[in-house]
């Protein structure tokens, strides 16, 4: 597949990339279509979409289907429920990740249901839930990423199994029994710290977003990918706990003069980024809880740095050591990679903290809207500078805007949930979302974006992509990724 | 040291004044005395340069044995001719910076990009080969970073490349980066939106 014509002139690498992740997408859009489970569930519904299929989706099909179930309430209600129940969960009879398939009985009030502890102590998820993380394809599966199914999530935290992911050297397996924290450089007293030292220090609780600044990179110059978990997937919530990492600076003393420390992961790629100090005694801290329990693999088991507001490649995973200096390392991920080159051939550099941005998660790209009525418009909103002030919604791609309601808890550097009541009239329509943080930053339009950084190739300045999203929804209800501004 | 009445003391101001703050992490004057010194000997494998040299490990190396470990080690993924394949293209680029092009992207690469000579020696020494990362001597590693940047043009006799002049090469993009400016300040939007 070729989005972008190749250009032997010219690197072909990103376009390559770009037309890797279509097809991810498109190879998971093909799988969810014919899930009655899943939102993107059209099973009379082409590539083109026809009237039929249309008037076929009006029917309820699937028991969890966010949209058909608008049409569940509104017609035959109690008879869509029977359907639903004698519905396989899948075609193939067979349990999702993460989930254990058990025979489905007839009526649930006529026999005993599973035995307790059967799961061996440790729980699953229903084996009707399909959402999973979908993987950028990449010819080798250790530096990748996979993108968090946002268009399936309720209130605010994203489940720990759905974490978005961004590896460079694959996941790194290590045992906590000798997992070591070094930290030095300059400081006074150079030391190392077991799992077990750092868990005995005060610990602090924050759920904050962690966002991959290059999150939404496809969608510069052309709107490239079909759902929101491509469009937007590269940010989740969790919950993390560990110890204030100002603790720990405290605990060696730090010598005058250092300004900056490296915080170096323990996994193949020893992935390592700068921090500036003066944030490092604001807020940042190392985890090692998620949502209540131990941080997971693939997010930097057994210690992980947060870095609030900051991009992700600055939440180092699997961290094993901390070195202050005087000026930063200027290490390939903060050089090479994590820089915003501008038309000019300038490149923004040390551009961390992720600006205020919100999508619309539903009803978003590939859905079907079953009929005319009423729909919850909802998202979610997040700003790296603080707490979300305000959320607007536009109907009319951006003419008119109408505040949407916000759900506490409204947190600082975390995600928040809006909801928009929204009747729809069978006509076209443009859905934007618009946020506004504490500090008085207003998300902008792409057009805004683009008359500042420019599009200097098909992938723009790749990095901090915080946009209006548009999603346009056709006569016959069908939501698509436009570029409205 | 620390008595344990002082200790208390302390534990309990901090416990109040974090109780006041939300967000931003109250400065902890305490010392816990967990973890132990590490040692001279626990930190010798760590590396991780500044650019102006200061933490590369002694060793040197030459253009020719980079040429040699290249071919072997590193041109399966990054090219013959360090066009780049699985990995990173290395070299080319010069002059492509600069663009406004949505259809053309600008070629990044150590020769066209990279700011400090220094990172290529740390990010080879940390990270590659790809699959057997850390293996590489430190001589190895100044051999291929002088392989790469006479590649580049940016080398251009055959001298030794050492941990006492690798911090001296003038990248060419050394210049090509500037601060943070954001918050960017946004012109009023389009009053006409449209599909674009």
């Amino acid at each position: 597949m070729t989005i972008f014509e190749p250009d032997h002139d010219h690197d072909t690498k990103s376009k390559l990339k770009i037309a890797s992740l279509v097809e991810a997408e498109e190879a998971f859009l093909a799988k969810a279509r014919i899930s009655a489970n899943s939102v993107y569930f059209s099973p009379n519904v082409g590539s083109a979409g026809s009237a039929k299929g249309i008037e076929h989706l009006q029917r309820p099909q699937g028991r969890r289907h966010f949209l058909a179930s608008v049409a569940a309430l509104a017609g035959s209600g109690v008879a869509g429920m029977a359907l639903a129940q004698t519905t396989p969960p899948s075609p193939e009879n067979k349990a999702p990740a993460g989930a254990v398939w058990r025979p489905v009985p007839e009526d649930a009030t006529k026999t005993q249901g599973v035995a307790i502890g059967e799961d061996g102590g440790y729980g699953t998820r229903s084996q009707f839930e399909t959402e999973v993380r979908w993987r950028f394809t990449t010819k080798t599966p250790f530096s990748s990423w996979s993108m968090t199914p946002l268009e399936h999530g309720v209130g605010i935290i994203t489940p720990s199994g759905l974490h978005f992911e961004r590896d460079h050297g694959g996941i790194a397996t290590i045992d906590p029994a000798t997992h070591k924290l070094f930290v030095h450089g300059m400081v006074k007293q150079p030391k190392k710290f077991s799992m077990s030292d750092v868990k005995r220090f005060p610990s602090i609780s924050r759920i904050h977003f962690i966002e991959c600044s290059g999150n939404g990179l496809t969608e510069w110059s052309k709107p490239t990918l079909k759902t929101v978990q491509g469009t937007h997937g590269l940010v989740s919530t969790s919950e993390w706990t560990g110890v204030p990492l100002s603790i720990i600076l405290n605990e060696v003393g730090v010598r005058t003069g250092a300004k900056w420390l490296l915080v170096e992961g323990g996994d193949a790629s020893v992935m390592t980024r700068s921090i500036p100090l003066e944030k490092a005694m604001k807020d940042c801290f190392l985890a090692y809880g998620q949502n209540g329990e131990a941080i997971r693999p693939e997010q930097g088991y057994p210690l992980r740095l947060i870095v609030p507001g900051y991009e992700g490649n600055t939440h180092i995973k699997w961290v094993r050591r901390i070195e202050l200096a005087d000026m930063p390392f200027m290490t390939r991920e903060e050089t090479s990679k994590y820089t915003d080159l501008l038309p000019n051939g300038k490149a923004v550099q040390f551009s961390m903290i992720m600006e205020a941005k919100s999508v619309i998660t539903r009803p978003s790209g590939e859905m079907v809207l079953p009929g005319r009525g009423f729909y919850e418009i909802t998202g979610m909103a997040w700003s790296g500078r603080g707490r979300i002030k305000r959320v607007d919604v536009s109907t009319d791609g951006g003419r008119t805007w109408k505040p949407a309601q916000l759900q506490d808890p409204i947190l600082p550097v975390c995600q928040t949930r809006f909801r928009y009541p929204w009747v729809w009239n069978g006509k076209e329509a443009i859905l934007q979302s618009r946020c506004v943080d504490e500090t008085g930053y207003v998300q902008p339009t792409l057009g805004q974006l683009i008359d500042i950084r420019g599009l200097n190739g098909p992938i723009g300045s790749v990095y901090h992509l915080n946009a209006i999203q548009s999603w346009k929804v056709d006569t016959e209800g069908r939501v698509s990724n436009v570029h409205y501004y | 040291m620390f008595t344990t009445t002082k200790l208390f003391l302390l534990v309990t101001v901090f416990g109040t004044l974090s109780a006041f703050n939300t967000y931003a992490i109250s400065a902890d004057a305490i010392h816990y005395n967990f973890g132990e010194p590490a040692s001279a000997n626990d930190l010798k494998d760590f590396v991780s340069p500044l650019p102006d040299g200061r933490g590369l490990p002694a060793g040197s190396g030459t253009i020719a044995h980079g040429k040699q470990i290249y071919e072997e080690k590193c041109a399966s993924c990054h090219g013959q001719k360090l066009e780049g394949g699985l990995g990173d293209r290395l070299i080319g680029g010069r002059g492509t910076l600069v663009n406004d092009d949505p259809k053309k992207a600008p070629i990044k690469t150590v020769e066209s990009y990279w700011p400090y000579a220094t990172t290529l020696f740390d990010y080879i020494k940390r990270a590659m080969p790809f699959y057997s990362p850390g293996s590489l001597t430190n001589d190895e590693v100044y051999s291929l970073a002088g392989y790469i940047l006479s590649q580049g043009n940016i080398i251009k006799n055959n001298d030794p490349i050492t941990s006492e002049n690798l911090a001296k090469i003038l990248m060419p993009n050394r210049d090509g980066f500037i601060p943070d400016h954001r918050p960017e300040h946004f012109k009023p939007a389009d009053k006409n939106p449209q599909l674009r």
